[in-house]
Parts: C-alpha cells; sequence; structure tokens
C-alpha cells in the first residue's frame, strides 16, 4: 500500500468532510483517571466454531457518541449485541473477555442479562412498535420492569420521552392511537423514546437510519446529538458520513478485529492504518 | 441525568447507590422464566399422556375378546351377538373398501383442483375457488349423512344405476340388486368429505414447489401442462402422496355419513352395490346396546384395530408430507 | 410440426380438465346447500328455536332442546380444550425447537387424525362408566379433547407468525422471556389464536360421533350438565333415521341451522386469518 501524504488524502476523498470542531461536552470530564461508562477487555464473540469478533478492547466515555464502522461482516453488530447481552440469545454463541459498566464486568458469573438490558438499551435497524399497545403504551413499555413508578409520574416519563426523541409535538393530541399510522422514521423516533423512558445509562444503535428516508435520517442524527448529553451512546452505522456527521470517537472493525479507533476528526483525515484509509476512501466495503 | 433519574424513580432523598451497588443489583433472578416454562410445558405434556391413555384404555377394554378370539377376529365372518361369535373381518374390509373407493373417486378431482389452484386458474379465482374447496371440510359429517339418504341414494339407484346397468351390469363389482344402502354409496359420500384434505396439502405441496423448477422446465421447451406433470409433480410427489394418505386416514375414521348410508350389514361382498360395514359405523350402532360384555370387548378390540390403522396411516401421512412442506402446519388443522 | 400441435392439445384439454374438477368438486357443495334450504327454509320458524321436542311423530316442537344443548356441550368443550390447546400451542412455539417440542407436535398430528368416535368410546370409559350415567360433561370433555390438538397447532402457528424483531425489542427492553412471550408475542398473536379457536369450535360444534355415547341426546329440554343432553347434530342424526316424515322435515331444518352456523364461524374467521397472513 503507498503512503499517502494528508492532503493528498483529503483531496482523493472530497465526499467525507471532516466533522465541524466538537464543542466541548455539557457536563466538565472528571480527572483523567474515570472509568468509562462503557469499555471492553479482550473481548471474543462466537457463533459455534466461528468467531464474529476478535480480542476487541475499547472504551467508551460518558457523554460521548462512539460510532463502529466497517464492510458488512466485519462484527460490528456482533460486537454491539455483546455489549447488552443480546448476542447470548442465539443458540450456540459465547463470549469470552470482558465488558465493562463503571468498570464492572456484566458477564461475570451470576449477574442477570435480563437486568443489564435495562441499563444498556437498544434502538434497532427496522423500527419495532409494539402494535397491540398505543403509542403511550409503547414509550411506557419499559417502565413496567423497572422500578415501580407512580401513577402520576408515569404520563411525565412519557412526555420527557417523547420530547428527548423529538416526537412529542407530533404526537401529543394522539397518545391512545396505535403507533402504525405513524411513518417510518416517527416510529423510529417512537423506539428511542421508548428506550430512554426506563433511563438506562448507555443506548446502542444498530444501523438506525438504515430503513429511513433521508428527513428521517437526519431527524435521528440530530436525536444522537441531543442523546448524548445524558447519555452514552455507541452506534453502528454503514454511512461513512453519517459517522463523521454524528460521532466523538469512530472504531474501524475489518474482519472481526478492530483495527484502529479513535478520535473522529482524525480517523477521517489522518488515519494511521492503511486498511482504515481504504475503507474511508472507498476503495471497498 | 442521573440525578435526575434518582429522584425520579426512586422518592427516598439519600445518597445515589454507588457504581459498585448498582452492579450488585444486576444479580436479581427472574424467576418467572422457570415458572412460564414449567406451567407450560406440564400442559403441553398433556397432548401425550392423552394419547397413551386412549391407547391404554382400548387394549384394556379389548383384552377379553382379543383372549377369546385372538386372530381369529381379524379373519372370521361371522358376527353374532347372540351366540358370542364375533369375527370382524366383514368390518374391516367394509373399512377398507369404502375408503377406495373413495380415494378412487377423490385423488384425480382433488389433484386436479390443487393444480387448477397452483397452475391455472386465474389469480382473481383462487381465492374464492380455494376457499369454496375448503368449506367442503367444514360440512359436519351428519349433515352429509342426511344428503346421502335422501339425496344421493335415490340418485343413485332410481337414476344413475337405472341407465348405468344395462352397461355394467355384468360386472362382478356391480352384481346383486341394488337396494341403496351400499358400499358404492359410502364411498361416494367419503369421495366427498376426504377431497377437500387431499386438495389443501396438495396445493401446499404444490406450492412448495420452487419456481426454479417451473422456470427450468418451461424453458426446455415444455407446454406449461407438461411442465406440470413432468417435473412439478414428481418434485413433489413424496408430499402429494402424503396428501393421499392423509385423506385415506379420514376416510378410514369416518362415522355418521357412512353409518347412514352404508347399510350396515355384518357381509364380505366384493360388489359395490351391496351393503356393508365399517368398524366406526359398527361401533356407533352397537356400542350403546352391547348385549353383553363380550360384544362390548368386541367393539373395544375393533376400535382398538381401527386406532391402530389410522395412528400408522397419519404418522406416514405427516412423515411424506413434512419432508416437502418441512414441518409447517400444513394440513394438520380443519384445513 | 404435427407433435407441437398435439402438445398443445393435449395441454389445452388438460387445463380444461382441470377447471371441470374445480368444478365438479365445488357442485356437492353447492348442491347440498341447495338442498338444505329448500327442504329445511320452510320449517325454520319461532317455534324451531323455542319448542324442544314433542311426542313421537306429532307434528310441531321445535329444536329448542337441542340449540340450547350444543351450546352447553361447546361451551364445555372449550373450556376443557381451549386453554390447555392454546398453552400447548404456545409451547410449541416457543419452546419447542427440541426433541420434546417435535414429540408434542408429532403427537398432535397424529391425534388430529384419531377418529372421533374413538374418542367417544374412550370418554365413555372414563367419564359414562364410572359415573353411571352418561351427561353433557363426558360430551363436554370429549369434544374438548378433539379441540386440544387441533388449538395447539393453530396457536403455534399464529404465535410463529409474530416476527421475530417484536422479540428482541421487548428483550432489549429487560423484558424477561416470560413477559416478552405473554405480554408481547402472545398478545400480538391474539387476535390469530382467537379466529383458530373459532374454526376448531365450528369443527366440534357439528361432530356427532363423540356424543352418541357420552351424551347420548335427550327427547326433552334439559340444562343438567350430569345427565344426557341433546345436541343440534345429535338430533339431527336420530330424526334423520327416524320413521316419521315429520322428524325428517325437522331433521333438514335442523341441519339447516348447524350449516349456517358451522358456515359462519368458518367463513370469518378464514377471513381475518388470510388477512393476517397478507399483512405478516
Amino acid at each position: 500500500m503507498p503512503s499517502v501524504s494528508t492532503p493528498e488524502l483529503a483531496r482523493r476523498a472530497p465526499t467525507v468532510t471532516p466533522p465541524p470542531a466538537q464543542p466541548a461536552p455539557a457536563t466538565p470530564t472528571a480527572a483523567p483517571a474515570t472509568v468509562p461508562r462503557l469499555a471492553t477487555d479482550a473481548l471474543t464473540a462466537w457463533y459455534g466454531a466461528s468467531t464474529g469478533v476478535r480480542d476487541v478492547t475499547l472504551a467508551c466515555r460518558e457523554n460521548t457518541v462512539t460510532a463502529l464502522i466497517g464492510p458488512s461482516g466485519c462484527g460490528k453488530s456482533t460486537l454491539l449485541r455483546s455489549l447488552n447481552r443480546m448476542h447470548e440469545l442465539v443458540p450456540g454463541t459465547r463470549i469470552s473477555g470482558r465488558v465493562l459498566l463503571d468498570g464492572y464486568d456484566i458477564y461475570e458469573a451470576g449477574i442477570n442479562p435480563v437486568q443489564v438490558r435495562r441499563r444498556i438499551g437498544m434502538v434497532f435497524q427496522r423500527p419495532t412498535p409494539f402494535p397491540t399497545m398505543s403509542i403511550a403504551e409503547n414509550v411506557a413499555a419499559g417502565l413496567a420492569v423497572g422500578h415501580p413508578v407512580a401513577r402520576g409520574e408515569r404520563q411525565a416519563i412519557i412526555e420527557h420521552a417523547l420530547r428527548r426523541a423529538a416526537l412529542w409535538d407530533e404526537v401529543k393530541d394522539r397518545l391512545n392511537d396505535s403507533p402504525l399510522e405513524l411513518s417510518g422514521g416517527q416510529q423510529q423516533r417512537l423506539c428511542v423514546a421508548r428506550t430512554v423512558a426506563p433511563e438506562p445509562e448507555v443506548i446502542l444503535l444498530d444501523e438506525p437510519t438504515a430503513s429511513l428516508d433521508p428527513a428521517g435520517t437526519a431527524h435521528i442524527e440530530e436525536l444522537v446529538q441531543e442523546l448524548k448529553r445524558e447519555f452514552t451512546v455507541v452506534i453502528v452505522t454503514h454511512n461513512l458520513q453519517q459517522a463523521a456527521r454524528v460521532s466523538d470517537v469512530t472504531a474501524f472493525f475489518y474482519l472481526g478485529e478492530l483495527v484502529e479507533v479513535g478520535p473522529t476528526s482524525r480517523m477521517f483525515t489522518a488515519p494511521t492504518k492503511p486498511q482504515t484509509e481504504a475503507y474511508i476512501t472507498g476503495r471497498f466495503g | 441525568m442521573t440525578d435526575l433519574a434518582a429522584t425520579a424513580l426512586e422518592p427516598e432523598a439519600g445518597p445515589r447507590p454507588t457504581a459498585e451497588e448498582r452492579w450488585r443489583a444486576l444479580r436479581t433472578v427472574s424467576r418467572g422464566d422457570v415458572i412460564y416454562r414449567s406451567v407450560l410445558t406440564v400442559l403441553a405434556l398433556l397432548l401425550p399422556l392423552m394419547l397413551l391413555l386412549i391407547a391404554l384404555e382400548l387394549v384394556a377394554n379389548a383384552w377379553p375378546a382379543l383372549a377369546k378370539f385372538g386372530a381369529g377376529f381379524l379373519v372370521h365372518s361371522v358376527w353374532d351377538p347372540v351366540q358370542g361369535q364375533f369375527g370382524a373381518l366383514p368390518l374391516i374390509f367394509g373399512t377398507l373398501y369404502s375408503s377406495l373407493v373413495a380415494l378412487a373417486i377423490a385423488v384425480p378431482l382433488a389433484l386436479g383442483c390443487a393444480i387448477f389452484l397452483t397452475e391455472f386458474a386465474p389469480r382473481w379465482l383462487r381465492n374464492p375457488v380455494g376457499t369454496l374447496i375448503e368449506l367442503l371440510a367444514a360440512v359436519p359429517s351428519v349433515i352429509y349423512g342426511l344428503w346421502g339418504i335422501f339425496v344421493l341414494i335415490p340418485l343413485l339407484r332410481d337414476h344413475v344405476w337405472h341407465t348405468a346397468r344395462h352397461v355394467l351390469g355384468w360386472l362382478p363389482i356391480f352384481s346383486g340388486v341394488f337396494y341403496g344402502p351400499s358400499v358404492l354409496a359410502a364411498g361416494v359420500i367419503l369421495s366427498i368429505m376426504i377431497l377437500p384434505y387431499i386438495a389443501a396439502v396438495s396445493r401446499e405441496v404444490l406450492l412448495a414447489v420452487p419456481p426454479s423448477q417451473r422456470e427450468a422446465g418451461l424453458a426446455l421447451g415444455g407446454t406449461r401442462w407438461e411442465t406440470v406433470w413432468r417435473v412439478v409433480l414428481p418434485y413433489g410427489r413424496a408430499g402429494i402422496i402424503g396428501a393421499v394418505i392423509l385423506g385415506l386416514g379420514r376416510a378410514l375414521g369416518e362415522t355418521m355419513a357412512v353409518t347412514m348410508v352404508i347399510g350396515n350389514r355384518h357381509e364380505v361382498s366384493a360388489s359395490l352395490l351391496q351393503p356393508g360395514y365399517t368398524i366406526a359405523a359398527a361401533i356407533a350402532n352397537e356400542f350403546s346396546e352391547a348385549v353383553s360384555d363380550v360384544h362390548l370387548s368386541a367393539l373395544f378390540l375393533a376400535g382398538a384395530v381401527l386406532f391402530l390403522i389410522t395412528v400408522v396411516v397419519n404418522a406416514l401421512a405427516r412423515v411424506l408430507v413434512w419432508r416437502v412442506a418441512r414441518g409447517s402446519a400444513v394440513g394438520s388443522t380443519a384445513v | 410440426m404435427h407433435g407441437r400441435l398435439a402438445r398443445k392439445l393435449l395441454g389445452s384439454t388438460m387445463t380444461g380438465v382441470t377447471y371441470g374438477a374445480a368444478a365438479l368438486a365445488i357442485l356437492p357443495l353447492a348442491v347440498i346447500l341447495a338442498m338444505l334450504l329448500f327442504k329445511g327454509a320452510g320449517s325454520i320458524d319461532w317455534d324451531f328455536f323455542t319448542k324442544a321436542a314433542v311426542p313421537l311423530g306429532e307434528k310441531g316442537g321445535g329444536f329448542s332442546h337441542a340449540i340450547v344443548g350444543t351450546l352447553i356441550i361447546v361451551g364445555l368443550a372449550c373450556l376443557v380444550g381451549v386453554p390447555i390447546g392454546v398453552a400447548t400451542g404456545i409451547f410449541l412455539a416457543e419452546f419447542g425447537g427440541g426433541r420434546v417440542g417435535f414429540g408434542i407436535r408429532f403427537v398432535a398430528d397424529v391425534l388430529n387424525g384419531v377418529p372421533s368416535i374413538v374418542i367417544g368410546i374412550f370418554a365413555w370409559t372414563w367419564l359414562v362408566k364410572p359415573m353411571g350415567r352418561f351427561s353433557a360433561l363426558a360430551g363436554g370433555v370429549a369434544l374438548g379433547m378433539i379441540l386440544v390438538p387441533i388449538l395447539a397447532r393453530t396457536t403455534e402457528e399464529m404465535v410463529r407468525l409474530v416476527p421475530n424483531s417484536l422479540r428482541e425489542a421487548a428483550l432489549a427492553l429487560g423484558y424477561p422471556r416470560w413477559r416478552t412471550s405473554l405480554v408481547v408475542v402472545v398478545r400480538t398473536a391474539a387476535a390469530g389464536i382467537l379466529t383458530g379457536c373459532l374454526v376448531a369450535v365450528a369443527r366440534v360444534a357439528g361432530e356427532t360421533a363423540p356424543l352418541l355415547f357420552t351424551a347420548l341426546g335427550n327427547q326433552f329440554f334439559s340444562t343438567r350438565l350430569n345427565g344426557p343432553m341433546a345436541a343440534l347434530p345429535l338430533q339431527v342424526y336420530t330424526y334423520a333415521l327416524g320413521p316419521y316424515d315429520e322428524w325428517h322435515r325437522q331433521a333438514w331444518a335442523g341441519a339447516l341451522v348447524l350449516i349456517v352456523l358451522v358456515l359462519a364461524l368458518s367463513l370469518f374467521a378464514r377471513a381475518v386469518v388470510r388477512a393476517k397472513r397478507q399483512h405478516a
């Protein structure tokens, strides 16, 4: 792979615009020795005999957006699903290594994965509102399994979640209607509201805009920027421009390995590994 | 954010739980899963239990007759409750004979319907015609019997046979005086009743044949019919045989319509125009008024034989159909 | 091209043959429905629904005892059969991947093929003989036993139709498996499960053989669960075989009522199921 200087790279990849300088995060960072909100330590995830993702060590600090990028089959979704213990729902899977929430391993023996998923939420590629529940009931669906909530609080939590998902104004008059009447983008924002209502600490997004039109995509991307103020966000995306737009940290995966990780601005202008550069300039994937 | 969460969800004031405490809280166990699965499993196991109990109860009640008559039960023809002699050959013969007649009529028709619905029918016609054919299965047996007594039998006897006997009367299977109640009448009614099952399962089997097979046949220059006959049907052969066997299983066990039109006579005759009897019809007629314990036991033994035959036939049909339709609920419900 | 023309002709002929087969298959349905209407409609009046049978061969009377009897016996059958059948279906869909599930599924299919008269004599040995009397209860249980394997398979099919993405969404919210299954999956499949029940109920409502030695039938109006009870198909059977024209007339009327009930339930359920399948 011939070496390429930075200006040369910038010329060759005109479609990838470096993100604007990020404003300082709302909460001041603590002393440098803070434990990251979510981290992995030599995480390997198997499907039967083959590995989906191998020996991944990655840290996600609080109130940041981390993007996982890479070509199809590189393991980014497998990694994401390992973070909230959804990977193990498929028969024949297992993991080795650790996933640390506030420094504590969520895979330790005796930890209940159901409880883990109440602190780490997930939004999927296709919107999945529960069809037999109303919009309000959908938003409140996660509350039923968490701490008991007083009756008066419930309505307030629903409204708060819908506001954070930028959906309140559009549905406030039809909270009891079926979610199937909403557009795809609105349904996806409903799923985001449903995920944030029980106040998890981390939100995982698995290609959340893959099935949406550009307007819907733009809405979700704005949401992600808002969400990072209160949550820690990890997003898997196929769309390089999206990763460049919304994330603070980008991790590039290839063939099940974490090739390179770093601040998004650097990753897209001066990646150190040749594979990263090749992917970002569109030479494959 | 976490402060907001803490005050919104945990009304008690106090220090926020530490990271370690919150992690320990992840150890709480969900017991509901175990209860849920256990309850469902227990209820589901009632099905095999039911099958077992039926089999055991039949054998237990049939035992006296089995001990007394042995294998002779299956080959002797004399059924005399007064004398205590019970030979079930006419019952077994009639069951098989009437079912065979039914298959002979129903299979070509049902296959024709299935091919019609999957290959030749215009799209708008498929659902209505398919529904009408399926509705045949929804008609209760006793209504078929009622229609059989008052409409079909007079029709067969007074009109169809009246003219056909000049042509066919010399054949041994049409010998004897035709009074009406007969194996033929039972076979015709049975064929109407089993047609929807064979047609529905065959249709699903044909639908499961990959379109690439049809395309290959047409690409080789075949007409649509040739493709069906030489490519599609052979591909679905196992499933279609399974459908036919399924129909046979239904015919073997039909009770009400058969007993209303077959004549209910313990006699083995090659002629379709003569009355006959089936195991199910005999049980229906004689069970409540069984003359003696032996009589009742003989009926149970006949029932056990019927049970065994239908279980084997249905199991065979399922295996064949599953191979093509891969374990879906094809044909297993009330169509 | 003699060969090609002959092949084309054969193809057209066989196409016509299949059209004929379909027509021939539907013909009996049309004829039977027509006969039921022709012979039965005239006898359906207010008395038919409100009066019970009168002494042998006399004119008048109705089928009220049989209609009410069917409602009671089928109601009992649902009480017994629906919970067990639906629960088994949910089990098969949610936990039925392994060998236990395979075995139960196989047993259900086998039981679906057991003649209903065999179920009837089984119920006789278990409920009539020990109790020493024929009863509506025994009839209800017999019909319930027929319901269970049917409902197990239809329920399984409906629950399987629920997309896996809904399960995942619920699990990702921190729902334990039981809650995911009940509150999300089964609730979503509920409409389909209900229509499956309707089709099965329509089928058992028309069954006669299992009632012959359990509920036995009754010429008098009765709602006693532990005694013999009339049922619509039973009454049609008895009257059809009887020697009186008056009985035959009422048998046609009873058959018409029965077929209307059964077909209405079946058609309604089929329409809903088909719509759901296209939606999924």
